[in-house]
């Protein structure tokens, strides 16, 4: 085993490790684990092998936003920023893709496209200002994001009150079945599940983040910034610059979650409350630990236990609380993976010193 | 006399290379051990795994004859070992007592930390050591060589009484240097021990009894050092012959490459660090900035670089105004630089080699087509570089400069700016950290590129370097130009009497 192979492993030892604790967090309280866990690892999936795809696609619909947010945040940290604004962005861009739903006159199918591209044009405009405030003046990305998280609330409530007011005051209007991510296409196959186009917006965008921080020179300077901004500015890097824009990508692939969500996974806003979806990015972000591919699993490791978790609620006896409780648990730990990393890291030490 | 610590058969390694093979040390009590080896062959590595940041994969260590096992630096501590490492690790937005007591603090009431009561302990050790430094600064307020008192004190406070020092003097002015010689002094004969890493060998001939050489991650020998040359030691530390004066050419300077007009520069709190400042530098010469750290060498560099852009007055490159040009333009117009500060400036640490060996020139035709980076064309030039200039990298291009040792780091920037072939050359204390025989090739290339028909303005703490290559030496002194000299025709004393403004011309 070497120090490579122990990076690849540990993310699975750690969840294999949570899985273990929330498993015995179950018999400890009385409850029976057996099935409990049953239900659990069969509500992402079941159905599958034949032919049923509802519950996988159920799980992929919970995924999609996720799989945004988490590379909103994972594009953030990679060229040295926190954004903890995504949920604001997020919900900011959504707020578009349901305006431009429901007040554009478009075809189907390009309908729901201009709308989500626009939800991601607005997300990377409320970015804008923390990336701005952060380069011009050195004021921390967390501390605007927070309040930029509020603000979003406050402006889009506004915002659909007198724009797109709903039947209830706490929501929105809901838009027209056309402006919709789900596609039949996808539909007819994942029969019942909210799963939608949105899914494939994420996979490309998750293509796109790759590929501009690994391969592209914009990207090489992104990174540069974020890990060193003396060296940057020696280069001849523009550093400001390339502050702003990291925010602004960052955004918009929040606002992007957006629109896979309030125009695909669901079809209107609910009001006065952050998505959480945005902070749950954060431990997507981290479980992948900031990369692309590892997002994309990590995403769906997330959509598979809220899926599982909802089964398994619903088919036995084990409360709601508990559930979120276990799930909460198996996330934390791998979201720590990098503990176990060091933990095997020292255990090879100690075994090639008596190995030799 | 027994012995403090003794490192038996220590191997070390890292993906890709041997850091320490079969190394071992023995550290006399009471006395100063000196640890001489090329860049890269180890030293900093072993010294800590001493420190407890290492695990060695084999080998035995023991302190007061006793065997221990320090699994980290919190044990070290414990078993009295402190180390001053080469890059400092000071919480820069600390004060100096804070820093000091990090970790250890006292305890008064209800929990709260009693700093009045580490103040007298450190006040106490400060007086008796000669460790003077300002207790309520914070770190970013200080000097490099303040710094480094705290990182002394730091140890000292913690009672260590095995000291390691990895390069203490590298980043120190000469006068700081003789100060710290003195306390070192000191401190043996309060009978503690010292382990000292350095690439000066006219130190190790000052202060220490015994030397242990490395190789390569091979121990090579231990020698008494009363007994051996500073030329055989740097010989035997390189495994050839080593020069010590570089040979050179006379000069043919020809036309002006860069000319600096009337610069005038204030700080943030509007101290003049630059009066009046102009000279030349022609193609074909190596003019050498001497002066005391602090009278305005960074000021300048950042003038000309464009690292900084309030000042007034004019530089002037090939005859084109760029005082007003951004860094990007400067450098695509002809400025190398080679930076003060490898860790701030010259180097992203948490990119690879290869990756550092682009910073300036990612964009260009040779490294990218349509916004996409060559990597293959981006390797290639690694390759080259690491061979052209020895940089040692366990993973060669793909090694991440932040593992690299110290001076194959320096070495690396030195190559990035060498290879743009530029007009203008700044270097800025460039053999900061290099052993001896980089130092040497590093002087050969300085003047290639000079004989090449590039002018190079070369700024440097060390006389003996600045005299060594330079043709014309330009002293500074509280932000003036108070001397300008021909080589050949100064000395040392000469320009010590200009550096500490006891003579103006
Ligand atoms: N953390 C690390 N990970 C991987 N390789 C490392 C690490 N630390 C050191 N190395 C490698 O081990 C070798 C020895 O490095 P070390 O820093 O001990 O050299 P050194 O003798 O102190 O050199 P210098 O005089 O340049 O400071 C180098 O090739 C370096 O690249
Ligand atoms: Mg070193």
């Amino acid at each position: 085993m070497s120090e490579d192979s122990i990076k690849r492993i540990s993310p699975l030892i750690s969840i294999i490790l949570g899985l273990l604790l929330g498993y015995l967090l179950l018999l400890l309280v009385g409850y029976d684990g057996n099935s409990g866990f049953k239900y659990l690892f069969q509500g992402g999936i079941k159905g599958i092998t034949e032919g049923k795809y509802r519950r996988i696609g159920d799980t992929l619909a919970q995924m999609t936003p996720l799989m945004l947010t988490g590379a909103s945040v994972a594009f953030a940290f990679r060229t040295g920023l926190f954004n903890i604004g995504a949920s604001g962005q997020m919900l900011f861009g959504g707020f578009v893709a349901v305006l431009v739903g429901i007040t554009v006159d478009l075809p189907p199918v390009i309908l729901p496209l201009v709308a989500t591209l626009l939800a991601g044009v607005a997300g990377g405009l409320y970015g804008f200002l923390p990336g701005y405030l952060k380069a011009k003046y050195n004021i921390h990305e967390v501390v605007i994001g927070i309040m930029m998280n509020y603000v979003s609330v406050y402006l889009v409530q506004y915002l659909v009150k007198i724009l797109i007011p709903g039947k209830y005051v706490i929501e929105s209007a809901h838009i027209p079945k056309e402006a919709s991510l789900k596609m039949s296409f996808i539909s007819n196959i994942f029969r019942g599940s909210p799963l939608n186009a949105g899914f494939f917006v994420g996979v490309i965008a998750l293509i796109v983040i790759y590929v501009i921080l690994e391969k592209t020179t914009f990207g090489f300077e992104l990174k540069a910034v974020g890990f060193n901004k003396d060296a940057a500015k020696y280069s001849g890097m523009k550093v400001n610059k390339n502050i702003i824009y990291s925010m602004m990508i960052s955004g918009c692939l929040a606002g992007l979650a957006g629109a896979t969500f309030y125009i695909g996974y669901t079809n209107h806003i609910k009001l006065g409350t952050v998505p959480t979806l945005g902070f749950d990015g954060i431990a997507v972000s981290l479980l992948g630990k900031n990369s692309p591919i590892g997002i994309f699993f990590s995403s769906f490791l997330f959509g598979y236990l809220k899926n599982g978790g909802s089964f398994m609620a619903s088919s036995t006896d084990i409360p709601r609380e508990l559930v979120d409780i276990v799930i909460a648990i198996i996330i934390y730990f791998s979201a720590i993976s990098f503990v176990i990393e060091k933990f095997l890291n020292k255990l090879l030490v100690k075994m090639k010193k008596e190995g030799k | 006399m027994g012995y403090a610590i003794e490192m038996l058969n220590i191997t070390k390694e890292f993906p890709g290379i041997k850091a320490n093979d079969d190394i071992t040390l023995k550290l006399k009590k009471g006395t100063i051990h000196a640890l001489l080896g090329e860049n890269g062959a180890g030293k900093s590595t072993l010294m800590s795994v001493l420190f407890g940041l290492y695990q060695p994969e084999k080998g035995v260590i023991k302190v007061d004859g006793k065997e221990v096992k320090i699994s980290n630096p919190n044990v070290a501590t414990e078993l009295k070992i402190g180390m001053v490492h080469q890059h400092f690790k000071l919480v820069e937005c600390f004060t100096v007592i804070e820093n000091i007591v990090l970790g250890v603090e006292p305890k008064g009431k209800f929990g709260k930390t009693d700093y009045k009561k580490a103040e007298e302990k450190i006040i106490e050790i400060s007086e008796k050591y000669g460790l003077a430094v300002e207790l309520h600064k914070k770190i970013s307020e200080l000097t490099v060589g303040a710094q480094q008192k705290v990182e002394i004190l730091k140890m000292l406070y913690r009672e260590a009484t095995t000291l390691i020092f990895d390069e203490p003097t590298a980043v120190l002015t000469p006068q700081e240097i003789k100060g710290l010689l003195e306390v070192m002094r000191n401190l043996t004969c309060e009978g503690k021990s010292i382990v000292i890493i350095t690439h000066k060998l006219d130190e190790i001939k000052e202060i220490a009894s015994e030397c242990t050489i490395i190789r390569k991650g091979k121990g090579i020998e231990t020698v008494n050092v009363a007994e051996k040359t500073v030329q055989e030691l740097a010989d035997l530390m390189v495994g050839r012959a080593v020069s010590f004066k570089t040979e050179k050419q006379e000069a043919d300077p020809k036309e002006v490459v860069l000319r600096v007009e009337k610069l005038n520069m204030k700080n943030k709190i509007g101290v003049e660090k630059l009066k009046n400042v102009s000279f030349e530098v022609r193609s074909g010469e190596i003019v050498g900035i001497a002066g005391i750290e602090g009278n305005g060498q960074t000021e300048l560099i950042n003038a000309i670089t464009g690292l900084e852009n309030k000042f007034d007055g004019k530089v002037i490159l090939n005859g084109k105004d760029i005082t007003k040009s951004s860094i990007r333009e400067k450098t695509l117009s002809g400025i190398g630089h080679i930076p003060e500060d490898r860790h701030k400036h010259g180097l992203v640490l948490d990119y690879t080699l290869e990756e550092n060996l682009i910073l300036q020139t990612y964009f260009t035709e040779e490294f990218s087509k349509n916004g996409f980076i060559k990597k293959s064309k981006v390797s290639e030039q690694s390759d080259e570089l690491i061979k052209r200039f020895d940089i040692r990298a366990g993973k060669e291009g793909k090694t991440i400069a932040r593992s690299m040792s110290g001076g194959n780091q320096q070495k690396s920037i030195i190559a990035r700016e060498m290879k743009r072939e530029p007009n203008l050359l700044l270097a800025a204390q460039p053999t900061r950290g290099l052993d001896v025989g980089a130092i040497e090739f590093i002087h050969k290339e300085l003047l290639k590129t000079r004989d090449s028909g590039k002018g190079v303005l070369l700024i440097s703490l060390e006389l003996d370097e600045i005299l060594n290559i330079s043709d014309r030496v330009l002293v500074l002194f509280e932000g003036s130009v108070v001397a300008e000299l021909e080589t050949k025709n100064t000395n040392k004393e000469e320009i010590g009497l200009y550096m500490a403004g006891s003579r103006k011309e």
